[in-house]
């Protein structure tokens, strides 16, 4: 394959990375930017959505489709559920202090990652798409006899990869819908502006917490569900998509949704193209001292505002 | 009796105590305790920083690591002695150390802890970059011969668990006369009360910066010994794992408290060993752990002591 069908074949592959990347970090963002405080353990919700995405579908079978739309509705709705409830029974009485929730939230980490080994297992395992088929794309280029177009080998997508891009961006437009248009929306950003005055207004800021937090787990699970027929369940998936969102969140800046998904959308495609062009290490490695150098050095202006 | 003879007593005594369990201890719990007892150097650096100066970092693997190798690849590819080897591993963590507080001082609370967690990611993800030398997740295996002082055999039990705790006395006792002296109290200062402590006239940054590389440096030194006395030298110490169990130790010791880290490591040892012989997902306990003192004993097993009973425990 020449160079540019290659390139194409790259940014596709990232596309897709971003796609569930800024369904993660989106989560993560609405998580910091409301409550202030980082929750480490959103790489295990995302995990988890991805393991109950393959149990709902097992559980259900017959038609790939019917599983996996089950999954797309159920796992999410689990995953914020107790998400929620990990933050009625543990954030809520560690007073939301940024310290204690971050020792917290390693907690519920490896309580996530290790109930889900004793009960899952350690095998990686995957959900069948609903459907995929295989797209050849084409190239064009300028020939002898003008404009040409042609089908290079290996220069293809699935019919499933173009609906994890579509889906995630209708979900980010729900999202933003529900935090611009709707009263659930104002609540949330008034709390994100001023605590006190919040409850001072009679805002139930508890309620709103949990909630925040529950649909910070279900974006993440929602993401791991639509990457889960692409890449396998596995109960150590968390890592990676954690450290990732980090680094989206602060690069954007945290809070700010439009930053995050910019930098989902920037973050996703170039890893795709350096992993393929160059080693996926070096490029986690540059990824990781820019994030501690951007917030050594700009930590006001990528923080939105200074930390406590 | 005086608070400085108690705190002499107690703390003399426990050293005491560690040399007699040296004759007394079976086989299994001899080699545990020697374990222990470096990885409790490892919580005692730790100590230092968060116990101390209030300075949460999640990037503590990043010192033991650079210990560890430093002193690893150096017996591995130059072919140092021990004491060489140990030199060269405690030179490079104090190097990394007064790095990495140089940055990340630059930053306080939650970003602090974001950044020396990205420095220590970055500085695992090197190590597995460079596998044709650091053996990545596999890791570099030193030989018999490699860890021999004079007729000293550091493989053999009874030299390691002197080894051992020849390296937790020192780092115990610098703690200890640390927190003491009035360097220590400044510490204790700007824990407390940060703003205060610069508005008296002092310069935080730099006693801040002092405490990341003490830190640093005992935790680099406890990976270089850890590498030499259990003879492997491998990645896994770089991960974010090892970066999470000294805050689990201080924490469950009692973060603030010269004894605290030998109390946590101690526990949480025997709790992880315990439940490996029931189900593999022995990290299960040490999350749960983690919950349980973030809610109920954010002081710890020593610090609930203190606040309690001993109020006079350094």
């Amino acid at each position: 394959m020449d160079f540019g069908p290659y390139l194409l074949l790259a940014s596709l592959e990232g596309a897709v990375t971003a796609a569930v990347l800024a369904l993660t970090a989106v989560g993560l963002s609405l998580v910091f930017g409301v409550m202030r405080v980082v929750n480490v353990a959103h790489g295990e919700f995302f995990m988890l959505g991805a393991v109950l995405a393959w149990w709902i579908a097992s559980h259900i079978g017959g038609d790939p489709a019917l599983g996996f739309i089950a999954a797309l509705i159920l796992a999410p709705l689990a995953v914020g559920a107790l998400a929620a409830l990990a933050d009625m029974t543990i954030l809520r009485r560690v007073n939301y202090d940024p310290e204690r929730t971050i020792v917290a939230t390693i907690g519920i980490l490896y309580i996530l990652q290790q109930v889900t080994l004793m009960t899952y297992g350690p095998e990686a395992r995957p959900v069948e798409p609903p459907f995929n088929s295989r797209l050849a794309l084409p190239w064009f280029e300028w020939g002898e006899t003008g404009l040409q177009m042609y089908f290079p080998w290996g220069l293809s997508t699935t019919s499933y990869k173009l609906f994890v891009i579509a889906a995630a961006a209708a979900v980010l437009m729900g999202v933003w819908a529900l935090m611009a248009r709707t009263r659930i929306g104002l609540l949330m950003r008034a709390t994100q502006l001023d605590r006190d005055m919040a409850l001072a207004f009679g805002i139930p800021v508890e309620r709103v917490y949990a909630m925040v937090f529950g649909l910070g787990g279900a974006l993440a699970a929602l993401g791991a569900v639509l990457i889960v027929p692409i890449q396998q369940a596995h109960y150590l998936m968390g890592g990676d998509p954690l450290l990732l969102s980090f680094i989206v969140v602060i690069i954007g800046g945290l809070g700010s949704l439009p930053g995050t998904v910019v930098a989902a959308i920037l973050i996703g495609l170039s890893d795709g193209i350096i992993s393929v062009f160059f080693s996926p290490t070096l490029a986690k490695i540059l990824a990781t001292l820019l994030v501690a150098l951007v917030l050594v050095f700009r930590p006001e202006g990528l923080f939105g505002m200074k930390t406590r | 009796m005086s608070e400085t003879t108690k705190i002499v007593a107690l703390h003399g005594g426990l050293l005491v105590l560690l040399v007699t369990l040296q004759f007394l201890l079976p086989a299994y719990h001899h080699g545990n305790l020697a374990r222990i007892m470096v990885l409790a150097s490892f919580a005692i650096g730790y100590n230092v920083m968060f116990g101390y100066t209030g300075l949460l970092s999640l990037g503590h693997a990043l010192f033991f690591a650079a210990g560890m190798y430093g002193m690893g690849l150096a017996v591995q590819y130059a072919g140092a002695g021990p004491v060489v080897a140990l030199l060269a591993g405690l030179a490079v963590s104090v190097v990394v150390a007064l790095v990495v507080g140089l940055l990340a001082l630059r930053t306080a609370g939650v970003g602090f802890m974001i950044v020396t967690l990205m420095f220590a990611q970055a500085g695992y993800l090197t190590i597995l970059y460079f596998t044709t030398w650091t053996r990545g997740d596999e890791g570099l295996v030193l030989q018999q011969a490699q860890r021999t002082i004079g007729s000293l055999d550091l493989s053999q039990p009874g030299p390691r668990y002197f080894a051992a705790l020849l390296l937790f006395a020192i780092c115990f006792l610098v703690t200890l006369w640390m927190v003491r002296a009035p360097f220590g109290k400044v510490l204790i200062a700007i824990r407390e009360n940060e703003e205060r402590a610069r508005m008296l006239g002092y310069d935080v940054f730099r006693y801040k910066l002092a405490a990341v590389v003490i830190s640093g440096t005992l935790c680099g030194l406890s990976g270089a010994a850890y590498g030499l006395l259990f003879g492997y030298v491998g990645a896994t110490f770089a991960s974010v794992q090892y970066s999470i169990f000294p805050l689990l130790w201080v924490l469950l010791g009692g973060a603030g408290t010269v004894i605290g880290p030998l109390v946590g490591t101690l526990f949480m040892f025997y709790l992880i060993d315990l439940s490996s012989s029931v189900t593999s997902a022995y990290m299960l306990v040490a999350g749960v752990v983690l919950v349980l003192l973030t809610l109920f004993a954010p002081q710890g097993l020593v610090g609930e002591l203190r606040a309690r009973v001993w109020r006079w425990l350094p």
